[in-house]
């Protein structure tokens, strides 16, 4: 290679780590806020005030869906395993909404520390298989996230 | 030195306008067609054999084309990175107008990624769009993108426009991380990679219309970038000498 070839090698090299370290900062600095949504768990660690609005994510809880007699209020638990936020949330649930389910919601604590919900997105996983592979895995005693109902 | 070892006199002969043009056109019919048989079985495969999803049901198959898009998305900016230190360290002029013409083609299937995702998001998870990381440095590839098309227009000397841009390309090369590790550094909405090193979520059944639908994208690329590296060749030389000699014994064989 020839010495200006070298040269300009080496600057790419320089502005590449540069640049490489800059991203690293920025991305270290904006960690919290990158976090789409807080878990459960998250958001008993920091106390958050009533009526701030912020993302819940979790599963629904099993056996912990309630609608109302009437109108589209539906009660559920959100859960991370660790911890657990009741949610009110009075509106069409996604399709894929289920028990045992990712799932996010939109709103704020109220001051009985139940997640008022105004918008509701289910979260799905990364697992892909036919409807008979599932219901084998169901069959064999597998912790799957489909429920029977629903 | 070992420049006489066979690939890199091949490096060197396509770093010729008119092998290159030759060779390239001699190419592009072999990668359109294996496109298009790969394509054709990819998505009889995907969109008529392979089983629904047990939980999205039919939804699921949009996967077939938003997952290729997406990967290609992402190699086709990789690719016009490493291009982008060739014309700033070497000046070749070849690399150079594979760099720019890489762009659109990069550009589409990131659209392409983000529509079919936005399609299946509202089904999936009550929602076309929302601001995740996943999402937003996706978004953010699609202006690095549209930017590197946009500031190479802004010349008039090809030359300078492909050193400018090739800077811009590596700038932009920090989000490719940011893209691929968004769904594991935080939580976001699009779920994690369902394939990695260490195997697939995906059953088999669709995994392998998946496999073949992201070859079909990587001939798809291939076809459409030698195309456009023609065409921009022939417009950049369209005053010399070698494109007469390129284009006319065509014409006498007729």
């Amino acid at each position: 290679m020839t010495p200006t070839r070298k040269k300009r090698l080496a600057m790419v090299v320089i502005i590449l780590l540069v640049l490489g370290a800059a991203a690293v900062v920025t991305v270290w600095s904006l960690n919290q806020n990158l976090l789409y949504f807080q878990s459960p768990s998250q958001v008993a660690e920091q106390a958050l005030p009533p009526g701030r609005d912020f993302r819940l994510g979790g599963l629904v809880k099993a056996g912990s869906v309630a609608r109302a007699e009437e109108g589209l209020v539906v009660e559920f638990v959100v859960t991370d395993g660790q911890a657990e936020i009741p949610v009110a949330f009075d509106g069409i649930l996604p399709d894929l909404f289920q028990e045992g389910q990712g799932v996010i919601a939109i709103g704020a604590l109220d001051v009985q520390g139940t997640f008022q919900a105004h918008e509701v997105l289910a979260k799905h996983d990364e697992n892909y298989m036919p409807p008979e592979v599932a219901d084998a895995l169901r069959e064999a005693g597998h912790p799957m996230g489909g429920s029977e109902e629903n | 030195m070992s420049s006489k070892h066979p690939a890199i006199v091949f490096f060197h002969k396509l770093g010729s306008a008119p092998y290159f043009y030759r060779i390239a056109g001699a190419w592009i019919p072999w990668l359109w067609g294996i496109f298009a048989i790969l394509a054709a079985v990819g998505l009889y495969w995907g969109l008529f054999v392979a089983p629904p999803d047990y939980l999205q049901g039919e939804t699921a198959r949009i996967m077939y084309i938003h997952v290729p898009a997406a990967w290609m998305s992402m190699l086709g900016y990789a690719f016009m990175a490493v291009l982008g230190v060739v014309v700033l360290v070497w000046r070749i002029r070849l690399a150079e107008i594979l760099m720019i013409s890489g762009a659109p083609v990069g550009a589409a299937f990131t659209l392409v990624a983000l529509l079919t995702g936005a399609i299946w998001g509202r089904p999936t998870w009550g929602t076309y769009w929302v601001w995740d990381a996943r999402l937003t440095s996706e978004l953010v590839l699609l202006f690095l993108y549209l930017g590197a098309m946009g500031l190479y227009s802004a010349f008039d000397e090809p030359r300078k426009a492909a050193r400018a841009t090739a800077l811009l390309v590596l700038v932009g090369v920090v989000n490719l991380p940011i893209i691929h590790y968004s769904v594991e550094w935080w939580n976001t909405l699009h779920q994690p990679p369902s394939i990695g090193v260490g195997g697939s979520s995906i059953h088999s059944s669709m995994l392998w219309p998946l496999l073949i639908m992201a070859f079909a994208a990587k001939f798809y690329y291939g076809a459409n970038l030698l195309t456009r590296a023609r065409v921009r060749l022939l417009e950049q030389d369209r005053r010399k000498n070698w494109i007469s000699k390129a284009l006319l014994p065509e014409k006498s064989d007729v």
